[in-house]
């Protein structure tokens, strides 16, 4: 009951929306992705929600103001008049109740829109795995599972979850691709997940939500959501690249740099997100699975480290 | 012997800040030239910058906060300016070195040195007097307070030409302020600035505190206090609460970059949503702290104007407080997409929307105290009315933020950016900018033009949406915040469109610039003048007293029955002033240098720890140190005004009541 009603709020949002803005294709309002799709329903909820009070408080402000004008003399004046339960009872009942449903909404999509829960796609799709890396002021990708990586551009199969790990080996940023729904920070030592979709093919502008310092402007990437045959190709096209990622070019890569060029490295050395990720912590990084710190080994435990 | 300073630390290779410069020193140097051809730095020193009365300091944190408003507003039109040009392959004309500095400077100056500087001038002129006091519990201290906030303005402003700002965003997140991402002297400069002036603010916060629970007029129980003492209540036990916390985490960024300490760094420990978490529990309160006297602003200029008491009271009273308690449980949802889990998300969203709810209530208040009155439509009511639109808007898009799973698109993008100016300028500004007009006849003894101020809030009031409504569309189409150039088509458009309405804003301050000429140009036109002290037909203890106060503010200890006791005396035919005496003497505070030698050692201190110049930091230290006991040590700090010359200004006073009733 309760979610059809929300189901139907959210249609009603989403058609109004679609009217306020006819004409502009916003990345945010024009979702390509079934997060983006939720993120932009319960936007649209909960400012039809606020509407309610929201207008006639516009209004009868303007109203009330004009229309108990000084020069107004037919308008009733009441110079000692300052108490009405029944007003009260208003004021404080019907923003209550907008904000009690907005709670209900705001509990369920919290959980609904995890960014840490899998999509429901995982059920019947395989999904894809990516780490990603902020760096000074370029993203890395990692496919461990095609042993490929590339800076500054993303592909990623249309209809297929993706699982994003996220951590940096810098500063803050927050990882964001408007056209897909939610955002994350990237943190060093840290790890940070988030679940993804493309329904449609497309070209979307990846960047970082977080001021990261100088180069941070020309901290975007692309995002190449393709079919899985073009996905293929490209993970083609990475791996004839003559370039690897491992504890040598790592370094000269992880140096700062702006509007850096989108590069493929063919082969990654197993491994190497953990490592980033454990050379903040003692050489510990979080098991997923489990939960429990693990000591990383890796052939590349001698990487440099930054500072 | 210089620590790290050198002449390279002098950008004279950025020609904007060689021309500011200039314009700085040539201004500076005629002002200077001005008061010492009219001889006035005797004046100056004896009633104004060593003054504890706290109408004088009141003044003195409006001009402070004006002065601030200007050099944040030179930020915010460079930057609008920059947006506008930067686009598909134009770098514009500031490198992201200075651009920078600029978005880390607005948005340090307009909340630390604009809009807390002017609450505390509102709050210094019309709390004491509201409650029917003589001055504040600590005067020395508040003397203090005022030169506190005063350097640390200053120590923002040298580093304009000495060194560089943070370029690290206006609450200088780690790890990009550590020294191991920003080596040089723009965060120590911020570190300093927020130290200094915390001191400053966490003292007028105790004052104010101390003064509302202790020296309320006998009879002003706490029900029957004035809702803008109340709000100023609130506000001060925010400051109490949360400006330890700010302190705390900056000296914890200063110990990481001053002793290679860990504690928010990406090593050895580390972590940096500690500081968030500390920022943001002092950042969440401190927007309260800023918008709740505004709040009290609208609740005595709304009923002022419409001829009516304000509609529920004790709805106000109590929503005020609840305000103030649940702001200090909702901090987290600025750092939603760091991913804690969806119950915590879940628990700070929530309680963010509620406090949306008292919110509400008290605009719907506001808005009934109009229903069924006579609204004259006085400069101050186009603010009010004007921020009763705009602060409504600015919530609706608050709550919308609060709620994670929207926030996670919304979060650090260009809505969140008008988000927070749409409620700290249609709230917080309108509302100063409205006390500032309501309350100024008190203040000066002359009313300030109303034309121009009509002028001014129509360009303010369009200019904001020109300016941040293209912000919201921005947001939407996924802009960050922070941006130096970028290269979407789409949003060009918008940015032009927001670069005009920061030039209508640019009008509405100079119209209001033009205000303050033209209000003191026509003083003395009979129609200006405040005689009586009751410009508007007040409802508090400030309109019993006459425009400007005198001294002691009240000859007699004014006796409280009602709430709005001033407007229960009037309809009662109770002589407030006990006209005629007999009147006792008056116990009052001395002025004393000692607020401003503090601030100056303060000053040198800051600047040569900025540097690294250990000797100057110690005499700095030791003048503080010095200052402070021998401050301690004067037992010769107070005075009496003889009951004759309380009698002499009392009489002139009716003698000018009667001219005027006789014309």
């Amino acid at each position: 009951m309760k979610n059809k009603l929300l189901a139907r709020m959210a249609r009603l949002g989403g058609l109004s929306s679609a009217l306020l803005l006819a004409g502009c294709e916003m990345d945010v309002l024009d979702p390509k992705g079934p997060v983006g799709d939720g993120v932009k329903s319960l936007i649209a909820t909960s400012t039809i929600a606020m509407l309610i009070v929201v207008i006639p408080t516009i209004i009868l402000s303007v109203y009330f103001a004009w229309h108990y004008r000084q020069s107004n003399t037919s308008a009733e004046y009441l110079p000692k008049w300052s108490h009405s339960n029944k007003i009260e009872l208003i004021i404080w009942g019907v923003p209550s109740l907008i904000i009690l449903f907005l709670a209900v909404i705001t509990y369920q999509t919290c959980h609904s829109l995890d960014p840490y829960k899998p999509l429901e796609a995982e059920a019947t799709t395989k999904p894809l795995h990516v780490e990603v890396v902020a760096l000074d002021w370029k993203w890395l990708f990692i496919y461990p599972e095609q042993g490929i990586a590339t800076v500054n551009q993303l592909a990623i199969p249309v209809n297929t979850p993706v699982d994003f790990v996220i951590t940096s080996d810098s500063v803050m940023n927050s990882f964001f691709i408007p056209r897909l729904g939610s955002m994350i920070y990237a943190m060093a030592g840290m790890q940070t997940q988030l679940h993804l979709m493309a329904n449609e093919p497309g070209d979307y502008l990846g960047e970082s939500a977080n001021y990261s310092g100088r180069g941070f402007s020309d901290m975007k990437f692309r995002t190449l959501a393709v079919s899985g045959d073009e996905f293929n190709a490209w993970v083609d096209k990475v791996k004839s690249s003559s370039e690897q990622l491992d504890g040598q070019t790592y370094p000269k890569l992880a140096a700062p740099s702006e509007a850096n060029p989108v590069e493929y490295f063919a082969h990654v050395e197993p491994g190497m997100f953990n490592t980033i990720v454990a050379k903040y912590n003692n050489g510990m990084v979080m098991d997923k699975s489990t939960g429990k710190m693990i000591q990383v080994q890796s052939a590349m435990s001698d990487m440099n480290m930054k500072e | 012997m210089l620590g790290r300073l050198s002449f390279s630390a002098i950008p004279l290779d950025v020609p904007i800040l060689v021309g500011t410069f200039l314009g700085v020193a040539i201004i500076g140097l005629a002002v200077l030239g001005l008061i010492t051809y009219y001889g006035k730095w005797g004046y100056l020193w004896k009633e104004w910058l060593t003054s504890v009365d706290h109408k004088r300091l009141a003044v003195m944190y409006i001009v402070l906060a004006l002065v601030a408003l200007f050099r944040g507003f030179a930020d915010a039109i460079m930057m609008r300016t920059q947006l506008a040009m930067a686009y598909a392959g134009n770098p514009g004309y500031l490198p992201p070195h200075h651009y920078d500095q600029i978005f880390s400077a607005h948005g340090t100056i307009m909340i630390f040195f604009l809009a807390m500087a002017f609450m505390t001038g509102l709050f210094n002129f019309v709390v004491p007097l509201q409650i029917g006091a003589r001055d504040v519990a600590f005067p020395f201290l508040n003397n203090l307070s005022f030169w506190m906030t005063a350097i640390a303005f200053i120590l923002v402003n040298v580093s304009l030409f000495i060194g560089e700002f943070s370029q690290c965003g206006w609450l200088a997140y780690p790890p990009l302020s550590e020294s191991q991402f920003s080596p040089g002297v723009g965060v120590d400069y911020y570190i300093w600035a927020i130290q200094l002036s915390g001191v400053g603010t966490l003292l007028t916060g105790v004052n104010f505190f101390v003064t509302i629970v202790k020296m309320r007029a006998p009879g002003m129980t706490w029900m029957k206090m004035p809702v803008f003492t109340w709000t100023a209540f609130c506000s001060s036990i925010l400051i109490m609460v949360s400006f330890p916390v700010l302190t705390v985490a900056v000296a914890l960024l200063g110990l990481d970059r001053y002793f290679g300490m860990h504690f928010f760094t990406n090593d050895g420990g580390g972590n940096q949503m500690l500081y968030l978490s500390l920022i943001w529990s002092w950042g969440h309160p401190e927007v309260y702290i800023l918008v709740i006297p505004a709040f009290g602003v609208f609740s005595e200029v709304v009923p002022a104007f419409s001829g009516k008491p304000l509609f529920g009271y004790g709805t106000m009273v109590y929503a005020t407080c609840s305000i103030m308690v649940l702001s200090f449980i909702v901090w987290v949802h600025h750092f939603f997409t760091m991913g804690a889990g969806p119950d915590v998300n879940a628990f700070f969203g929530i309680a963010t929307m509620i406090i949306s709810i008292p919110t509400g209530v008290k605009l719907f208040n506001w808005m009934f105290t109009m229903y069924k009155g006579r609204v004259q439509f006085h400069a101050c009511m186009y603010w009010a009315v004007g921020f009763m639109v705009t602060f409504t808007i600015g919530g609706m898009t608050g709550v919308m933020m609060a709620i994670p799973g929207a926030d996670f698109v919304l979060h650090n993008s260009l809505f969140l950016i008008a988000h927070f100016h749409n409620v700290i300028i249609g709230g917080v500004y309108f509302g100063y900018i409205c006390g500032m007009n309501f309350w100024f006849p008190k203040v000066m003894g002359f009313k300030m033009n109303e034309t121009w101020g009509i002028r001014a809030f129509w360009f303010w009031f369009v200019g904001f949406y020109f300016a941040f409504v293209p912000l919201y569309v921005l947001g939407f189409d996924g802009m960050t915040r922070r941006m130096n150039h970028y290269d979407n088509p789409e949003w060009h458009i918008w940015l032009l469109i927001a670069e005009v309405g920061a030039v209508l804003i640019l009008f509405g301050i100079v119209c209001q610039l033009t205000q303050l000429y033209v209000t003191i140009r026509d003083r003395n036109l009979p129609a200006n003048r405040d005689v009586t002290g009751d410009p508007w037909n007040g409802r508090a203890l400030e309109w019993s007293t006459s425009s400007p106060p005198p001294p002691y503010n009240f000859a007699i200890v004014p006796h409280v029955h009602e709430l709005d006791a001033f407007m229960h005396d009037k309809e009662n035919g109770i002589d407030t002033r006990c006209a005629g005496g007999p009147y006792a003497p008056i116990h009052m505070p001395k002025n004393t240098a000692a607020g401003f030698l503090i601030g100056v050692f303060s000053l040198v201190f800051g600047f040569a720890a900025v540097w690294y110049i250990w000797w100057l930091a110690a005499i700095g230290l030791i003048g503080v140190i010095g200052t402070v006991i021998a401050r301690s040590a004067n037992k010769d700090i107070d005075y009496y005004i003889p009951a004759e010359e309380v009698a002499r200004i009392e009489n002139e006073h009716s003698r000018k009541l009667m001219a005027q009733a006789a014309e």
